[in-house]
């Protein structure tokens, strides 16, 4: 096997790294803001229900998890592939800690807020997505881009159902090439370039969250 | 409509132990201005939030505007519906102690979201409404700030239009001038005389500006415990007030401004 092969194999499962990250933070950030949402504006149950789900998913291991989700659920005859399973996995658990973003941003937003709010006889609703959360999402966005690249990490766990990204694929080369130094310390820099890039994207939106809510911290004009 | 706009009757209001309103006892006329007084912590602020629906209370009956809630004697915190609740607020409106802007809109959108979002105007009808109203507490040419690149008394007075676009039968003020520096107060101050002019709207006013209470109220109230300890025309309550608590606070309040 040549370099030239060598790189290109582990070109692909960054490939593969980096759909199942996409896809995982996606859908795992739609759960954040469902569950978090629940947990300060649901009523009893669903703030219930919604604390039992973020607490179940950050106490228990993502790989216990996956292998759950990959052995355990065919057992009761729902079978996923291994692809789904990955961002099934995934998502659940990061939208847990995502939805504890998304509460402590709901949080932060002062009383003061929600009472003018009130004062002006909105319905709930609009308080939520035009008062409220406008303002969370800045709050929310530094402690989503840790997230973001804490999933990014935790990808590496699905090359232990069989999906073949950077992890897997850099296993697979060790074990022809025996150049294990070599192998696992591209793997270290691909995860780290990977890394970075997620970093400047979360960076970016903050940016842009924070310019689209226009807190204008200018002097008095 | 002939009965009161407002009435408390036999109101109690806790916060756990500490007993805020005692069978509080309250009209207020339709197009009424009145002012409320007295040392902080008697219970004049509890008086307007529980107006604005801010605050629940154990007992007691409120009735606003034709529309009652009460809760009946012994029991826990009430719980109006929601709904019923909105169909109180529609009624009144309040400016608040640190203006409560929203951040992220600008001065105009402020204004505009709650007549489009709540009463259902069209952006051309609001948009006219609310240039109306900026214009009239002159800060027309500010309407593409955002509140953080305005003065507090500019902020106060953008907030003040946004409590007035939804055309409020009722509006409190709760110390809408103790934020501000003393140089900001008057501006705000200002847009406060002109609106206690319209003849309809009723006015409840929480404020340790007395010359001004004095100046535009038709009825000062001095509030001490969760009472009302004294109440009447202006002039007799500055002038010459009977009670004895009346007169200590006055003194104290009027020997403070003149030190000041």
């Amino acid at each position: 096997m040549s370099l030239a092969q060598e790189i290109l194999a582990m070109a692909k499962g960054a490939e593969m790294t980096a759909i199942v990250a996409i896809g995982s933070t996606l859908i795992g950030a739609v759960l954040a803001f469902a569950f978090g949402i629940a947990r300060v504006e649901g009523g009893r149950l669903l703030s219930w229900l919604a604390l039992i789900y973020i607490e179940f998913m950050r106490g228990t291991p993502l790989l216990v998890k996956l292998f759950w989700l990959y052995y355990a659920l065919p057992l009761v005859g729902v079978s996923l592939d291994p692809f789904t399973t990955g961002i099934v996995g995934l998502s659940l658990n990061i939208g847990a800690y995502g939805a504890e973003v998304v509460r402590g941003g709901l949080q932060s937003v002062a009383t003061a807020q929600r009472e003018a709010a009130r004062a002006l006889n909105f319905p709930r609703r609009h308080t939520l997505l035009h008062i409220l959360l406008p303002q969370a999402v800045v709050e929310m966005m530094p402690a989503f881009g840790n997230l973001a690249i804490q999933n990014l990490k935790d990808t590496a766990l699905v090359s232990l159902i069989s999906i073949a990204d950077l992890t897997f694929r850099a296993q697979q080369i060790r074990n022809l090439t025996l150049a294990g130094a070599r192998v696992y310390s591209m793997t270290l820099v691909g995860y780290f370039v990977m890394s970075l890039l997620v970093a400047a994207l979360m960076r970016f939106l903050e940016i842009r969250a924070r310019r689209g809510a226009a807190f204008a911290h200018s002097a008095h004009g | 409509m002939t009965g009161p706009l407002i009435e408390f009757r036999d109101v109690g209001k806790r916060f756990d132990r500490l007993t805020v309103l005692d069978r509080f006892c309250f009209t207020v006329q339709q197009g009424e201005k009145v002012s409320l007084i007295g040392p902080s912590g008697s219970g004049k602020s509890t008086v307007l939030r529980i107006l604005m629906t801010l605050e629940p209370f154990q007992e007691g009956t409120l009735t606003l505007g034709g529309i009652s809630y009460h809760q009946p004697h012994g029991r826990g915190p009430f719980k109006a519906s929601e709904r019923h609740l909105r169909e109180v607020r529609r009624n009144v409106g309040m400016v608040f102690q640190s203006f409560n802007l929203f951040p992220h809109m600008t001065a105009l959108r402020n204004i505009v979201e709650a007549p489009m979002a709540v009463l259902g105007l069209g952006r051309e009808e609001a948009e006219s409404r609310a240039l109306e109203l900026l214009r009239l507490v002159g800060l027309l040419d500010k309407k593409d700030h955002f509140p953080a690149q305005l003065s507090g008394g500019q902020q106060q007075r953008v907030a003040i239009a946004r409590a007035m676009a939804m055309r409020p039968r009722v509006l409190l003020f709760d110390e809408p001038t103790s934020a501000l520096d003393p140089e900001l107060v008057g501006e705000v101050l200002g847009v406060i005389r002109m609106l206690a002019h319209e003849h309809d709207l009723t006015m409840l006013l929480v404020t340790h500006e007395m010359r001004f209470a004095r100046e535009i109220s038709d009825r000062v109230c001095f509030f001490d415990s969760g009472q009302i300890v004294e109440q009447g025309s202006p002039d007799r309550i500055f002038a010459e007030p009977a009670h004895p608590r009346t007169r200590a606070f006055l003194k104290s309040v009027l020997a403070e401004s003149r030190t000041a």
